[in-house]
């Protein structure tokens, strides 16, 4: 698997830490904290999720990916995602 | 049903092997049952064993999307412990292993299962400590465990890397009631079991969705093979679980993530048992057949994929070359990968869910194999009386809102690392 990191280009997928569905946001209140730590979609299918280029730039980034097949269709800076 | 012995075997060879009869029954699913159970893999299998043998529970269908046992069930690396610390899993696990110890003369099968003990290696003080700690938990609890030495270690298995520069063997926690069991013939035995009780085994049915009444409850299931009712519908698709649990409009605290193994080709007899690496995450045993069976850490990313990536591959045999390194002159005969389901705290769920009706047994981690009886005896004794069993009241659904985690590992809300 490689990742096409915004920043480096393509790279082995080795140089990324994988940190999950990107889907959830920490909700203001104590409201959904439940859901936005413990559940999710978890899906077999398309997913956006954040991964760490920890050996690369360092810079948090949004992937899109099949998990049915590993096929990636993008990624961005999770930074340009408004909350 | 034909009772496997001695004497049926002599009886076989004499007729030339041209009589025997299949193991256990592919049925059609008829309209209705008291129980269906969406999962003919390990779990589904012993829960309609057990529903049938333990509580006279008969009129149930086990419901598989493909032929049974070709799930993780297929795909496991064959080891069975119960070498846990915390409470909730202690029993539980210590549970399974006494039912593994009568499995093939309680099915009549030939499970192969075999005792060849599990020895947990550790490489600093921190990490003895650690595991003296969870040594003790256990004997606490009348499970078998014994605290090696290095010399003690070495006796068992003299070509390990005893002269690691940077993770030095110190010993192990050895249990020797650990071992390995023949994965598909405990699936076969278990269907055999079931079957020859009254249990329809279905297989290539599919299910796509629930049939639910006015107010929510479940009332049967759609399938690729038409719809069946029942009051009671158990699932054990671990690895598929949030796919199932979706068509009832629930969201579980699981992941799904791949996890690979890998075999070696066949070697004479070394390894006496299995050995696992404390420093990275590393286990191996040999088969019966001779070949190394091992693996090693989750690839880390959700997959419903059924295969990994290179660089799990390259750490996988990094870790088997730093504790055992005659295993560099063997060569890989195959890896496959398995679908986990990876819990928020890495221990399973056998539970009621919100859903009147649906009863779920998940989350197994990638530790599912070791559970099936257990797993199935429980779930079977849910299933049949709606209350838990005593071994396994920790494993709520809910424990994850109340607060009650299980974390062996004390990784926290983050499945990839558990």
């Amino acid at each position: 698997m490689r990742i096409p990191c915004p920043f480096c280009g393509d790279r082995d997928a080795h140089e990324f830490v994988h940190r999950g569905d990107a889907g959830p946001t920490r909700p203001a209140g104590e409201d959904g904290f439940f859901d936005y730590v413990y559940l999710r979609d978890n899906p077999a299918g398309p997913i956006a999720e954040h991964w760490y280029h920890a050996q690369g730039c360092r810079n948090w980034i949004i992937v899109t990916r099949d998990t049915r097949t590993h096929e990636i269709s993008g990624a961005r800076y999770a930074r340009d995602t408004t909350p | 049903m034909t009772r496997f012995s001695i004497f049926s075997l002599a009886r076989n060879a004499l007729s030339g092997h041209r009589h025997w009869r299949p193991t256990w029954r592919d049925a059609a699913p008829r309209d209705a049952y008291d129980i269906l159970i969406i999962g003919g893999g390990g779990h589904g299998l012993a829960t309609a064993y057990y529903l049938a043998k333990v509580h006279g529970i008969t009129n149930i269908a086990v419901l598989e999307k493909g032929w049974i046992g070709g799930g993780n069930a297929g795909r496991n690396t064959t080891i069975i412990r119960s070498n846990y610390g915390l409470a909730g899993n202690t029993a539980f696990y210590e549970w399974s292993m006494t039912l593994w110890e009568g499995l093939e003369q309680d099915f009549n099968y030939n499970a192969m299962v075999s005792q060849r003990g599990v020895l947990n290696l550790f490489h600093s003080d921190g990490q003895r400590d650690a595991f003296a700690r969870r040594g003790n938990a256990m004997r606490l609890h009348g499970v078998d465990a014994e605290l090696l030495d290095r010399d003690g270690v070495r006796q068992l298995a003299p070509y390990l890397n005893f002269g690691h520069a940077r993770f030095p063997i110190q010993g192990g926690l050895l249990q020797p009631r650990g071992g390995t069991a023949r994965h598909d013939a405990v699936v076969w035995g278990y269907a055999r079991g079931a079957s020859d009780r009254g249990v329809d085994i279905v297989q290539n049915c599919e299910v796509t969705g629930f049939l639910r009444d006015a107010g929510g409850a479940i009332t049967g299931v759609e399938t690729t093979r038409g719809r069946i009712l029942a009051n009671k519908v158990g699932v054990a698709v671990a690895g598929n679980s949030s796919r199932v649990a979706a068509m009832a409009d629930l969201r579980l605290p699981i992941e799904s993530h791949v996890l690979q193994a890998f075999v070696s080709e066949a070697l004479k007899p070394v390894i006496p048992g299995v050995i696992t690496f404390g420093a990275g995450h590393f286990y191996i045993s040999q088969s019966d057949k001779g070949g190394l069976v091992f693996g090693g850490d989750i690839d880390g990313y959700n997959s419903y994929a059924s295969r990994g990536n290179l660089p799990t591959v390259e750490d996988v045999c990094e870790g088997g070359m730093a504790i055992m390194p005659m295993i560099g002159r063997a060569r890989l005969l195959r890896s496959w990968g398995g679908l986990c389901d990876m819990t928020m705290d890495g221990s399973p769920i056998i539970d009621r869910t919100p859903v009147e009706g649906l009863y779920l047994n998940a989350g197994w981690c990638y530790g599912g194999f070791k559970a099936t009886p257990a797993s199935g005896w429980c779930f079977a004794h849910l299933l049949a009386t709606d209350r838990p069993h005593e071994t396994a009241t920790a494993y709520r659904l809910d424990r994850f809102a109340t607060g009650h985690p299980i974390d062996e590992k004390g990784q926290g809300a983050q499945p990839n690392l558990h």
